[in-house]
């Protein structure tokens, strides 16, 4: 949309008024996020800018609040349990998401938009009633403050995020590969591993990593599902939070930050991959 | 099937829990199950008489009590009647400390003996309400979340000052409302710009918006949380400038203002993503066509551009509008007790107040509402369209 050389004053004071808004609109986006990486290196317990970081002294800077996080026993504690959480939650989620995202995309499948609506739903359903109704469930069944109650709870949660993306890349994937591969003499569980699972994998890969994220950030299903030992990074950030809110939970946010943003080239890389591989050319 | 597995899982995993919850909001034991004996002949007594019951009903409430006492579970059934009715609780408290010295075979009058203890027995009200609790289930918590109360001629509502739960829901509509609003006002620019811009640029700037929607929540929460405080940044920075005084900060945080906007922020992408999906279905010819049959640029957009964006910010609005209604995690954090949505009162019931039939009902109100956007959206979207990132 670039603009014509005969365009009139009034189109061009347009055009320019437009381009301020939208940068506004991008600064409203990411300076809240932004923000919050100097503030983590604040030397004072304040969460604003001191005068010393303003004048960018060195005094005004430290790394006490990463200290304090890599030495406290609750953060360590929380974040060894996100970290048995989310990766067992994402293992369920995909195995179970993937096959059944194949076996929704054949062609013959009764009550399809049905079971759809009903594995989607977890994604669309409010967490808190999700959360209640897993609480009041799970403690009749004895899973409630456990482990396992917890990782079934997350797996569910990311299963619609799977069947998403795996059924994206399953539109375009071509039948006659696998009936060729079948015509050579390979055995389904072959053909899937060699000819159907190269193919799709940037799709359950990007899947994977939304049902993992789903898992790390999640807080209200935990609050209600998991008891004080599965206590996990984002309960303790939330409890922070509400409760005595300490400059150290700007360090975990910044590392979070860090970590979103390897998530987000992963899944660029990925995107582009997976539109080379189909023959489309990369954005 | 392949699709087995994935489908029994969630069915368990998430579908009976949902179900769990929905027969919680209608479930009610514990009246019949502490008192078996008293509401078996209580069903005989005529609430409409203005008299308390009989020597019989007195007499198998006591025996009632003395094994609920026993087994400490008249507590329960306590705090249970004293939703319906407030009171109750400490009467069944008191008169079951009295009940235990209570020697069965050498009362000679239950009901003598009941008045004695407590003047409150005598009361019809009271044991109006036993009987309505009495069956297995009861419709009183969709009652409670709706302000209607059932007093003895019927259905009412409630107090003025007690109607709450109506004016959470009207207020979580209208806080969604405009969110929803201020998402299509912020993202609408926004799209229509990266779906106008060269392939290359528009990829860069699309960073922008994928970085907030990849970022945690709670980060983003906090974030708000530190930049709207009293003593945070932006007001730091107003007072810096010299638009507002040092003695006059804003209030930015702890009500409406504050939810709105960090949920705002924290929504934008999902109206981003839908908008600018639909607008990159529009060729750009339509508009060069519309101009050279001698349209403005504003004629242009209105007549040609802005139709055919609108199915995007259907989509858009919908998903943002499910999306806030139920939110719980930022509101608690920045929204103080003005800016709160029925979720929280839904935590509420069920962690700390654990009147979990209410937060059930709530819920299922809830559900219900959401589920109806659902189908709208599957409807008019299709849920095989949704698109991440």
């Amino acid at each position: 949309m670039a603009l014509p050389i005969y365009a009139s004053p009034m189109q061009k004071t347009w055009y320019y008024t437009f381009r301020v808004i939208c940068g506004l609109v991008f600064f409203f986006l990411v300076f809240p996020i932004m923000v919050i990486i100097p503030l983590s290196f604040n030397a004072q317990d304040f969460f604003t800018f001191t005068p010393e970081m303003l004048a960018f002294k060195s005094e005004g800077y430290s790394f006490k609040h990463y200290d304090d996080f890599f030495t406290n026993q609750d953060w360590q504690h929380a974040l060894k349990n996100s970290l048995r959480i989310a990766p067992m939650a994402t293992v369920l989620s995909v195995s179970f998401g993937t096959l059944a995202a194949i076996g929704l995309s054949q062609s013959h499948v009764p009550f399809r938009r049905a079971i759809m609506a009903i594995m989607i739903s977890p994604m669309i359903v409010p967490l808190i009633i999700s959360a209640s109704g897993m609480y009041f469930f799970y403690s009749r069944i004895g899973l409630q403050g456990t482990y396992a109650g917890v990782v079934l709870a997350h797996a569910v949660l990311g299963v619609p995020f799977v069947i998403i993306t795996v059924t994206a890349t399953l539109v375009g994937f071509d039948k006659s590969l696998t009936r060729a591969a079948a015509n050579m003499g390979a055995g389904p569980v072959r053909t899937f591993f060699k000819i159907q699972m190269p193919l799709i994998l940037p799709g359950v890969i990007s899947g994977g990593l939304f049902a993992f994220i789903t898992s790390f950030d999640e807080v209200v299903v935990v609050l209600f599902v998991g008891s004080a030992g599965q206590k996990t990074l984002p309960w303790q950030m939330f409890t922070g939070l509400r409760e005595q809110i300490s400059p150290t939970i700007l360090a975990v946010a910044t590392i979070l930050i860090a970590m979103s943003i390897i998530l987000l080239t992963t899944l660029e890389l990925l995107r582009r991959r997976s539109e080379r591989l189909r023959g489309m050319s990369p954005g | 099937m392949l699709i087995a597995p994935l489908l029994f899982f969630v069915l368990l995993t998430f579908i009976a829990p949902i179900g769990d919850m929905l027969f919680r909001s209608v479930e009610n034991n514990i009246v019949s199950d502490t008192l078996p004996r008293t509401v078996k002949v209580l069903s005989n007594w005529d609430s409409k008489t203005g008299i308390a019951p009989d020597e019989e009903v007195f007499e198998a409430l006591a025996l009632d009590l003395k094994l609920a006492v026993k087994s400490k579970l008249h507590t329960k059934l306590g705090s249970r009647l004293n939703y319906e009715k407030t009171g109750i609780s400490s009467l069944i408290r008191q008169t079951g400390r009295k009940v235990k010295k209570l020697d069965i075979e050498a009362t000679p009058s239950f009901k003598a003996a009941f008045e004695k203890m407590n003047k409150k027995w005598m009361d019809p009200a009271i044991w109006q309400t036993i009987q309505q609790f009495s069956s297995k289930y009861t419709d009183g918590y969709f009652l409670a979340a709706a302000d209607l109360t059932r007093a003895a001629d019927g259905i009412q509502s409630v107090d003025e000052d007690k109607k709450i739960y109506f004016k959470l829901f009207v207020r979580t509509l209208y806080m969604s409302l405009g969110i929803t609003f201020m998402c299509i006002l912020l993202g609408y620019p926004i799209a229509f710009l990266l779906a106008t811009l060269p392939m290359r640029t528009s990829n860069v700037l699309m960073i922008l918006v994928l970085l907030p929607f990849w970022t945690s929540l709670l980060v983003r929460t906090s974030a708000w949380k530190v930049l709207l405080q009293n003593q945070g940044v932006i007001n730091d920075f107003l007072v810096w400038i010299g638009i507002i005084a040092d003695g006059n900060r804003l209030e930015l945080i702890n009500n409406v203002t504050g939810t709105v906007i960090a949920m705002t922020h924290i929504l934008l992408p999902f109206m981003i993503l839908p908008l600018y999906s639909v607008m990159k279905t529009i060729p750009p010819t339509y508009m060069r066509a519309a101009k050279s049959m001698g349209a403005n640029d504003f004629m242009a957009f209105r007549r040609v551009y802005f139709p055919q964006s609108i199915p995007g910010i259907g989509a858009g609005s919908i998903l943002v509008f499910i999306l806030a209604i139920g939110y719980y995690i930022t509101p608690e954090i920045v929204g103080g007790t003005k800016g709160v949505f029925i979720s929280n009162r839904i935590a509420y019931h069920i962690s700390s107040s654990l009147n979990w039939g209410l937060g059930a009902a709530l819920g299922a109100i809830l559900l219900v509402v959401v589920l109806a956007l659902y189908w709208l959206y599957d409807k008019f979207v299709g849920i095989d369209n949704v698109k991440l990132g």
